[in-house]
């Protein structure tokens, strides 16, 4: 690495941490997306996101490969949401209770595989990593080469999943049916479409998503599956999907600012020093301006017909 | 009709039954054939089984019992899609449309068309893969526009619903058929929302439809509509088919008997007012609904008592923000609210009740009940903080036993059919529940009753009832205000009859010295000189 001005390696470094904190919020909030927009709520992303991530070490720990340990993880996550969809779309369940289901069964399940698969409580056996991308020209570039010189592929494939999710949600027939189960799903079912399976297809989407977000922290950004160790992001990407107004632009706006801030935290002590001995207070620093984003926004307009079960044979 | 030996029947449906959930048995053992080409009116009130006859029909609710066939032919229909691709569109009474969305993307739910050169050609519907495929919008709002022109039903593609007047959303859901290039046409009570020239325009496109060989179903609970369009009338009565009658052969008086299986009084038994002093006084009231838009501009009011004042208007003209103004639901931004000569604007509901205002709300589910309440607590609503149904210190616990006393009594005075006082208000049916407000509101000896839509919804011996309640209040001394969208429920019950439109209030005329034909004119925004003008239906 070159060392160049200190300053702009720093920005560079900043750069660079805003995208690894980013990729797997936004990733996330995509697939929360696909779930609200059709009605369905979803606050299990982050027991989706945890079984993500263990399926992509356990994964790659079996079949040797991380890239298939990435397919498998997006299998698990999209598996998992499929229960919550049996629950909430076809049995017309509270989607609050199904979603903390799903919380609680991402933590305690992939707790136990630790057990089950490598024998042990807090941390899983070190798998090998899904290659980054170096870009050779970029590295000796002062602050691109910070930035941009080594990253993950997976971080690649967010920036190619927002345009792709923008494009199904708004130009394709399967979006616009998407957008009509969340907003009114009579009108969807009178127009000859099936409520059920599109809401079901848009549930099932946000599980893969998740457990692509849940893959990048485990054999994207480390290379290991802790125990809970998605602390809590399912969540601020939820708060994400709310900030960014459940559009595919706004949860990548908004899961890059949430990165941002996270990015931060580790750029302050640097900056001020003094700051070293109050870590923990820093550190609360990213959630505390998530709050204050969020109290501080125009209010949201979520989807009509969202956490409304759709009741066919109802008089008219 | 050509009756040549075979009639062809567009639809037949035969030995129809369906009950839903919970009990209702909507249609029972209906048989009902719909020639190919004629306007076939289904009449029958509010809840003898006409939309769900229909929804059946178009494969929107499933049926029990029965066959459907299309032309001939049997079908089994699972979905609505099934009905569509046999050619059924239904324009329905609560719009299928989505706000958000622009017209071409209403339209175009469900078929949506892909851009071709991207499709395969054995690709018919967009299914599976093919709907991931990028949508042709500019060829959709092309065949829109063109869809638009040829039936006179001009439209821009691109506009949201939800900044189009109502009249524009049912023109883009009649587009909407044509779009599926439907022939069999069921339009589900389409002029309930328009005003009387926009019933004038729809009815000269269905005149177009008739020319071009489309079958048109119409369903109304109002007697004049099937007697202008229609060839064959059939009437529907607690989900029976009462019987079907060619225009030609038949009277709106038949019609009527039919409908409600005696003999109907059109107007209500009533004396002549005893106006005493003034008890309602509104002085250039100028009002804001909820999205910040005057909808009360500068409206003076009188009401005395002893006297109905019936507000005629199209919906959405100023009645409810009014309504709701004097009720202290919404805040004036001008003007002053007198009741008795003391001011009462700015106070807030409970206020407002307590100086002696009743308020039947036009929308008894959101402001009249608490539907998973039940009848004795609905019943004790806005009083409850006072004698007799709160006792104890500061009046802090209700006294229920005394609740239930008053329940009893109001359910006996005012006939409400119910099996338990304790049942959920949700169990009642529509006119059991408006007679539970009614009672409410009545009971609490006011000064002034304002009676929004009081009648929506009900059967014909409901509004009766509730008619007559109104004018016996009216006999003791109360004022009433009564807002209405039914023009002849305004002509038989009130005393005076103030009309609408836009915000103020146009004219004020005597029952007797004005026609329906007038009061629609003056509803539909023509200025008074202009009465001579071509009257409307």
């Amino acid at each position: 690495m070159q060392t160049g001005d200190p300053m702009l390696e720093l920005m560079g470094w900043l750069l660079k941490a805003t995208l690894q904190m980013a990729t797997p919020l936004v990733l996330t909030a995509l697939g929360g997306m696909f779930s609200e927009r059709t009605g369905v709520v979803n606050i299990g992303l982050e027991g989706m996101m945890l079984v993500g991530a263990f399926s992509a070490v356990a994964g790659t720990y079996y079949v040797g490969s991380p890239w298939l340990g990435l397919i498998i993880a997006v299998i698990a996550g999209g598996a998992l949401a499929g229960a919550h969809a049996i629950v909430c779309v076809k049995f017309k369940g509270n989607h609050i209770v199904s979603g903390t289901g799903i919380i609680l069964f991402g933590l305690g399940s992939t707790t136990l595989g630790l057990q089950v698969v490598w024998g042990k409580q807090g941390l899983s056996d070190s798998v090998e990593r899904i290659p980054e991308v170096v870009i050779p020209q970029l590295r000796d570039v002062p602050m691109l080469g910070t930035a941009f010189g080594s990253l993950s592929p997976i971080i690649y494939f967010m920036f190619i999943i927002t345009a792709l999710s923008w494009y199904v949600l708004y130009r394709t027939p399967f979006g616009l049916r998407m957008r009509a189960a969340g907003e009114d799903p009579s009108t969807l079912d009178a127009a000859g479409v099936s409520v059920e399976w599109t809401r079901i297809v848009g549930v099932v989407l946000s599980g893969a998503l998740a457990g692509l977000g849940g893959a990048y922290l485990s054999i994207g950004f480390e290379n290991a599956f802790g125990k809970g160790m998605t602390a809590g992001k399912g969540f601020i990407a939820l708060a994400a999907l709310i900030f960014g107004n459940w559009t595919p632009i706004g949860c990548f706006l908004a899961g890059l600012f949430f990165g941002f801030v996270t990015g931060l935290q580790f750029i302050f002590p640097i900056l001020i020093p003094e700051l070293v001995t109050l870590t923990n207070l820093v550190k609360i620093l990213p959630y505390a301006l998530v709050i204050v984003a969020l109290a501080g926004i125009r209010r949201s307009i979520p989807p009509k017909g969202i956490a409304v079960p759709y009741e066919k044979e109802v008089r008219v | 009709m050509p009756q040549g030996g075979l009639t062809i029947y567009a639809v037949e449906l035969e030995n129809i039954s369906k009950t839903f959930p919970g009990g209702v048995e909507a249609n029972k053992n209906i048989t009902l054939r719909i020639r190919e080409g004629e306007v076939h009116g289904l009449l029958g009130e509010n809840g003898a089984g006409k939309s769900t006859l229909m929804n059946i029909l178009y494969g929107f609710l499933s049926k029990d019992t029965g066959r459907i066939l299309i032309r001939g032919e049997e079908v089994e229909l699972q979905s609505p899609q099934d009905a569509i691709l046999r050619g059924v569109g239904m324009v329905h009474q609560h719009f299928k449309l989505i706000p958000p969305l622009t017209v071409t993307e209403n339209v175009i739910l469900g078929l949506e068309p892909v851009l071709k050169r991207l499709r395969a050609e054995r690709l018919v519907e967009t299914k599976h893969f093919s709907s991931l495929l990028p949508i042709d919008f500019r060829g959709a709002a092309d065949r829109i526009r063109r869809i638009a022109e040829e039936n006179g039903l001009h439209i821009d593609p691109d506009a949201k619903i939800q900044d189009i007047s109502v009249g524009l959303q049912q023109r883009v859901e009649i587009i909407k058929t044509l779009y599926r290039n439907a022939d069999i046409v069921i339009l589900d009570e389409p002029t309930s929302v328009l005003t009387p020239q926009e019933v004038d325009d729809l009815f000269v496109t269905l005149e177009k439809f008739k020319e071009a060989g489309r079958t048109i179903i119409l369903i109304t609970h109002k007697l004049r509509e099937p007697m202008v369009l229609a060839d064959r009338i059939s009437v529907l009565r607690d989900g029976e088919l009462i019987g079907t009658v060619n225009k030609e052969d038949t009277s709106p008086e038949e019609l009527a008997r039919m409908m409600v299986g005696r003999p109907v009084v059109f107007r209500v038994e009533k004396g002549p007012a005893n106006p005493g002093g003034v008890v309602l006084a509104i002085k250039d009231l100028t009002v804001q609904d909820k999205r910040g838009i005057t909808a009360v501009r500068g409206i003076n009011l009188e009401v005395k008592a002893g006297e109905i004042l019936g507000i005629a208007g199209v919906e959405g003209n100023g009645q409810t923000e009014l309504v709701e103004a004097i009720a202290g639901l919404l805040k004036s931004r001008e003007g002053n609210i007198l009741l008795n000569g003391k001011d009462i604007t700015g106070l807030d509901p409970r206020e407002v009740r307590e100086a002696g205002v009743s308020h039947i709300p036009e929308d008894r589910h959101r402001r009249g009940l608490i539907l998973g309440f039940t009848i004795a607590e609905n019943s004790t609503l806005g009083r409850h903080h006072r004698a007799p149904f709160a006792m104890g210190p500061g009046r802090q616990v209700l006294d229920l036993s005394e609740a239930d006393g008053i329940t009893e009594a109001l359910v006996d005075t005012y006939s409400i059919k119910v099996s338990d006082i304790h049942s959920l208000a949700s169990t009642l049916s529509g006119g059991n529940q408006q007679k539970v407000i009614v009672a409410r509101e009545l009971s609490a000896n006011p000064k002034l009753i304002l009676a929004a839509q009081p009648t929506r919804g009900l059967d014909v011996g409901a509004t009766e009832y509730i008619h007559n309640v109104l004018v016996s209040m009216r006999d003791e001394g109360a004022a009433i205000l009564l807002v209405s969208a039914e023009l002849d429920e305004i002509m038989s019950v009130s005393d005076r009859i103030a009309v609408i439109f836009d915000g103020q209030i146009v004219a004020v005329k005597e029952p007797e010295a004005t026609t329906a034909e007038e009061l629609g004119l003056l509803m539909a925004g023509h200025k008074q000189d202009q009465s001579s003008a071509e009257a409307v239906v």
